[in-house]
């Protein structure tokens, strides 16, 4: 069966609605999985519309790659601890630069079959986008994976003149791709292009430090998005374009949601070396006599007193893996009257809603969790909050020091409530490497030791009163 | 060059229709945004799927085939990892 163009692309308009709708779905929990079906609906149906496209003589390689990515893909996403979630987002992304990058360049060398008729200017300068945006996708996130996965170091990888290096890394890309436009023929520059490109995404990401991911996960699905509408431009598929721009959108929205929660600009963040370790002379002068350790029986009495507590998780739960204990006392403290809340900062963990992610799989209640700017008015009538592995997101020293790397930074202002328990394994500091005047704080108790095992304690602590 | 511009309306369009609606997203549901979206981008597979079954040459079907596989994989694992995430956010009654 073959069907006219006019019918093919009247499908794919319907999978480009769906796709529309299916993120729509995704304003609201309620309504989010349905969106997301909706979504895999319109794939369906363009994949299954392309199937009977007049110009495919085997159905042999598609099949073959649909079960090989098919069972890679869906093990991988049944498999993965949420804890893992950033990582795996990250290969994703960088899967889909990758088929892109490779889409492209199998469309260039069909040219060759037809001589007579060469690729016209928006074909050539889009394969060029498509191979440098679909290579620096792959290769940044699978650097992204692997600082992640603790394969490669997370702080950042910094060398003299490194700037220049990706500069010039970048002209001899441009300049491949002019010689692509000029001879579409010659299709070994589009390879060169592909690994220079390849190069450049690695040296991109590596300068990057661990805090700084959430930005970098969500301009690598940015990316991902326009090297597929880079790719919408190579064949000429309107589906394509639009689902590429739908995702670069929403990858540029996530990147700046995520630097304006740092007061960080996108160029500081990619350029900046953010995270370098830096020796602080002023901690001691900070901590020094002024750090009050704690024991969970005395934070349990508190808590006994307390009639609002608010947890602060940072990425000290997740490496933890404390989402399941802080579930319990959750439970616990609801069941004794006091009412709980959660204060998620927008680049608390290492990818744009990690936390809440972390906690919905604990099965605490979406409405409990709560952004920055509806909960900082809370803390002066709350009465303890448990900082438990968040550190610079908690810095009071972003507003009150304006030399400070984090000068600016929107906070979580727990410094405000009565009381402020930290739930940390030593003093050392956070990813900025600042000490952090809070711990010293006179209304700031220390309960040193890993996340999961004190949140236990503590539990128990508070059934044994 | 009328084509082009067609084309053209649709990408800048389309971007616009995406800040629309992507502002709206709450930050909880960030995540699965991006994971969501990450599969929506993995359009690119009808691409691939040509490239793969009209054997041009081997190099072409070969470099269809890989990406027949990468965009599977991006799509079926971001799917099924965003629904995963997406049923935890259900409200428990």
């Amino acid at each position: 069966m073959t069907l006219s163009p006019q019918v093919v692309n009247l499908v794919y308009l319907i999978a480009a609605t769906l796709f529309v709708f299916g993120l729509k779905g995704l304003t609201h929990p309620r309504t989010a999985v349905r969106g997301n079906l909706l979504g895999a609906l319109g794939m369906l149906l363009a994949v299954v519309v392309t199937l009977l496209h007049k110009d495919i003589v085997t159905y042999k390689y598609i099949v073959a790659g649909f079960v090989v990515g098919g069972v890679i893909g869906a093990v991988l996403a049944m498999k993965i601890a949420m804890t893992a979630m950033p990582q795996l987002v990250a290969v994703f992304n960088g899967f889909g630069g990758g088929a892109s990058t490779l889409v492209a360049g199998a469309a260039l060398i069909e040219t060759q079959m037809t001589p007579g008729i060469p690729p016209s200017l928006q074909m050539t300068v889009s394969t060029v986008a498509s191979g440098l945006i679909g290579a620096v996708t792959f290769w940044g996130s699978m650097i992204a994976f692997g600082k992640l996965q603790g394969l490669v170091t997370e702080r950042p990888v910094r060398y003299k003149g490194e700037q220049v290096v990706k500069i010039v890394l970048l002209l001899i890309s441009l300049y491949l791709g002019y010689l692509i436009v000029q001879d579409p023929y010659q299709t070994t520059n589009y390879w060169i292009l592909v690994a220079v490109s390849s190069v450049l995404g690695v040296l991109l990401v590596i300068p990057i430090g661990g805090a700084d991911m959430p930005v970098v996960i969500a301009l690598l699905n940015s990316y991902s998005g326009l090297a597929a509408a880079a790719t919408g431009f190579v064949l000429n598929n309107n589906v394509l374009i639009i689902s590429g721009s739908l995702v670069g959108a929403s990858g540029v929205i996530l990147t700046n949601i995520m630097c304006k929660a740092m007061n960080r600009s996108l160029a500081n963040v990619l350029f900046g070396g953010f995270g370098e370790v830096q020796e602080s002379a002023a901690a001691d002068d900070i901590y020094e006599g002024k750090v009050k350790a704690t024991s969970p029986e005395e934070v349990a009495m508190l808590l006994d007193g307390a009639r609002r507590v608010v947890i602060v998780p940072g990425y000290g739960m997740a490496v933890a893996q404390a989402q399941h204990a802080v579930r319990d006392l959750f439970h616990l403290l609801e069941s004794r009257g006091v009412e709980v809340e959660f204060a998620i900062h927008p680049v608390a963990g290492r990818m744009p809603g990690h936390m809440n992610v972390l906690l919905a799989e604990a099965d605490i209640p979406y409405d409990k969790l709560k952004e920055m700017d509806e909960i900082n008015p809370t803390f002066p009538q709350t009465d303890v909050v448990i900082v438990l592995g968040a550190n610079d997101v908690v810095n009071p020293l972003a507003k009150t020091d304006p030399n400070s790397p984090i000068a600016g930074m929107p906070i979580l202002e727990v410094d405000k409530a009565k009381t402020v328990v930290v739930i940390k394994r030593s003093l050392s500091p956070g990813f900025a490497g600042i000490p952090n005047p809070l711990f010293a704080a006179d209304n700031t108790l220390m309960l040193f030791g890993d996340a999961k095992k004190m949140v236990q304690e503590l539990i128990a602590a508070i059934k044994e009163m | 060059m009328v084509d082009f511009v067609t084309v053209l309306t649709i990408f800048v369009l389309a971007i616009f229709v995406g800040f629309e609606v992507i502002t709206k997203v709450p930050p909880i549901l960030h995540t699965p945004l991006m994971s969501g979206s990450n599969a929506i981008s993995g359009i690119t597979i009808i691409g691939a799927i040509i490239s793969a079954g009209t054997q041009y040459t081997t190099l072409t079907t070969t470099l269809g085939f890989l990406a027949v596989v990468f965009a599977t994989i991006n799509v079926v694992g971001g799917f099924l990892v965003t629904h995963r995430m997406l049923e935890m956010f259900k409200r428990k009654d």
